[in-house]
């Protein structure tokens, strides 16, 4: 199977295109706090001082590096080599706390006062408010009223951390949705608030500014690699909801010969299954209707419920460096037990996907090395997979 | 074709008049011609017809119900472009709506297919100045006029750009935030109303939280007049059919024609 040109993630252009993929389609209102975000965000990368209080960050409060881990149980059960990377070991849960301790300490830096943010399985959400409480800032979190009931714990915890947690009840009432109401609540608050986008979409610079929050995990994940296997694995494999995880491990490998492939839920494949269109701020893959018209995701995990993707993962695919694969509802719920069982490791039902593909598609990985990007951990997951599974029990 | 956007409101201008704009949600129900034929007869200057969106990001609660029951009901950008081809009105037309809506028929055929369907002008709330050259360059070659939004965020230099690339008229977006009533006129509706007329000849309107006639007039003594979407999409729902709908837009009316700028 061919790569695609092997290189390593471009930066975008000067209009925030990766290829045809991105650009800033957003209302007037916001254009000049975008602009201004694009300046701040590539002056304070800039500024060695900036850029080692983050490290700090990263380290002593988030507890970075996460390790490389050996799976040699499910490897086994597979018949390939399974290296998982544990940003599941993350403080608060999940990678998010990278993206969020980035544009945290840019807003402060910015003036800001208000961290606002959108949530679909609560992660970006709990990683926001974990911020703000750190850095003193007020914050406010809106997820849809969907995901308010299938990710309750998280909503204590952004509630217990100081966060004020708002109900998206329009659309679907999911990431969708809680992005719609971030973006009005952003338009009014412009002035006082940072929109701290959870993922690689958005206007530009999100995708990027995002993108290069994240690529500390695909570096490390990579220094790993060539120690643990004297190379690189001959697979990267991470979920794809909007994209966040995902591009910073493939960051690490974009310019090697490791396969990269994205997993994405079965009912929101906008990759898959979508068309280019324009939605919350940039053109990329999008489920919609012959008129335009944004269809609702529908995936059994809050985190990857999104019509949506990342305009750099629309480019990879586009341009052949990336492949994204798809999986349903039932494989990831297999998945999500296969790795609790096997490793003893509960993944959250992001990352599972990934796992959900790996082990579906074991005959054709065989002999082969695959690194998978635990996203995520899946204490938020129990309570949902509790109800789930038990039903089966009963059938 | 009979006048454009642009000279209707210039024309309003010189006979020292304010111009109102009026919004309302197309497709909403069985009424939609009825009532934007109404509205016209009502005195609405120029009418603004909403192709409802998935997901609009400009718009409040207001918009947003009536959007869904839109969608709900099963409208679609042709079904409306369809029935407003039938309207005998001689008030000129504008759509809004939202980028993907044009991208997604391609800009040419959206252009083309506004301007078979007798509407001068578009406003794409999403669509900034940075984005807007695919579109406004289609527009223009079908004789669409593409109406651009200015908010008080923008710096002088950015307004006047921004009036520019702007035809029919520009749309002063008078506060920080979304469309809906509010309580109070903002006093950034004034501020954004003086610094365009500053730099631009187009007429300057104002609109985003002009609920009304008082804030209109309020709002039109530095600007050559309003737009007014929120209060009059929440008669349409209220239900009481076009006539109703008819005499709101005329209290605007009457308030603006009565007051002496």
């Amino acid at each position: 199977m061919s790569l695609g040109e092997i290189n390593g993630l471009r930066d975008p252009d000067e209009s925030g295109r990766f290829g045809e993929f991105g650009g800033r389609f957003v209302p007037e209102t916001l254009i000049p706090a975008c602009l201004d975000l694009e300046k701040s965000f590539k002056e304070a990368w800039a500024d060695k001082a900036f850029r080692s209080r983050l490290d700090q960050l990263l380290s002593e409060y988030a507890g970075r590096p996460s390790p490389l881990t050996e799976c040699p149980n499910l490897s086994k059960e597979l018949g390939c080599r399974v290296l998982l990377k544990r940003e599941d070991l993350n403080h608060t849960g999940s990678h998010k706390i990278n993206n969020v301790l980035g544009q945290a300490l840019l807003a402060q830096r910015m003036g800001k006062t208000r961290l606002l943010a959108e949530t679909g399985a609560g992660q970006h959400g709990v990683a926001t408010a974990t911020a703000a409480a750190l850095l003193g800032m007020e914050c406010c979190v809106y997820m849809g009223e969907v995901d308010i009931e299938r990710q309750k714990l998280n909503v204590f915890r952004m509630r217990l951390l100081g966060a004020e947690v708002r109900t998206a009840l329009s659309g679907s009432r999911t990431l969708k949705d809680a992005i719609n109401e971030a973006m009005r609540d952003w338009v009014a608050t412009v002035e006082e608030s940072h929109y701290c986008l959870g993922s690689v979409m958005g206007p530009h610079p999100y995708p990027w500014m995002v993108r290069t929050f994240h690529e500390v995990l695909g570096k490390e994940a990579r220094e790993q690699s060539e120690e643990r296997l004297g190379t690189v694995p001959d697979l990267v494999v991470a979920c794809v909801g909007g994209g966040s995880n995902a591009i910073g491990i493939f960051s690490g490998f974009a310019d090697s010969e490791a396969e990269l492939v994205g997993v994405e839920p079965s009912g929101g494949a906008a990759v898959g299954r979508g068309v280019p269109g324009v939605v919350h701020g940039s053109r990329s893959f999008l489920l919609q209707d012959e008129f335009g018209q944004v269809l609702e995701a529908e995936s059994i995990s809050a985190g990857l419920d999104y019509p949506g993707v990342g305009p750099e993962h629309s480019h990879l695919a586009d341009s052949g460096r990336a492949r994204y694969e798809s999986v349903t509802d039932e494989e990831v719920i297999e998945a999500f037990q296969l790795l609790s069982r096997m490793e003893g490791i509960i993944p959250a039902l992001e990352p599972a996907h990934a796992i959900a593909w790996v082990s579906r598609e074991r005959k054709s990985l065989e002999g082969k090395t695959v690194l998978i990007n635990l996203s995520g951990r899946g204490d938020k997951d129990v309570g949902q997979m509790m109800k789930v599974l038990e039903v089966d029990d009963e059938k | 074709m009979s006048q454009t956007i642009e000279e209707t409101l210039v024309a309003k201008r010189e006979s020292k008049k304010k111009s109102l704009v009026v919004y309302l949600t197309g497709g909403l129900d069985e009424h939609f011609e009825a009532t934007v034929e109404e509205v016209s007869a009502s005195g609405a200057d120029v009418i603004e017809i909403g192709i409802p969106f998935s997901d609009p990001v400009m718009d409040g609660p207001t918009i947003q119900r009536a959007n869904d029951m839109a969608l709900t009901s099963g409208t679609t950008p042709i079904s409306i472009l369809d029935r407003v081809k039938q309207i005998e009105s001689s008030t000129p037309l504008a759509v809004m709506t939202y980028y993907n809506i044009a991208a997604s028929m391609g800009v040419e055929r959206f252009a083309s297919l506004l301007a078979r369907s007798g509407v001068s002008g578009c406003i794409l709330p999403d669509l900034p100045l940075e984005e807007v050259e695919p579109w406004a360059n289609a527009a223009d070659k079908e004789e669409v006029e593409t109406i651009l939004l200015a908010a008080p965020t923008a710096s002088d230099e950015r307004l006047s750009i921004i009036c520019k690339r702007s035809r029919g008229f520009i749309y002063g977006v008078g506060l920080l935030g979304v469309t809906g009533v509010r309580q109070e006129l903002a006093s950034s509706a004034i501020e954004i109303s003086a610094r365009l007329k500053k730099v631009t000849k187009l007429p300057v309107l104002v609109g985003v939280g002009i609920g009304t006639p008082d804030q209109a007039v309020e709002a039109s003594r530095v600007s050559d007049g309003v737009v007014v979407g929120s209060a009059i999409v929440e008669r349409m729902l209220e239900g009481g059919g076009p006539e109703r709908v008819g005499a709101l837009v005329q209290e605007f009316r009457t308030a603006l024609d009565e007051t002496t700028f």
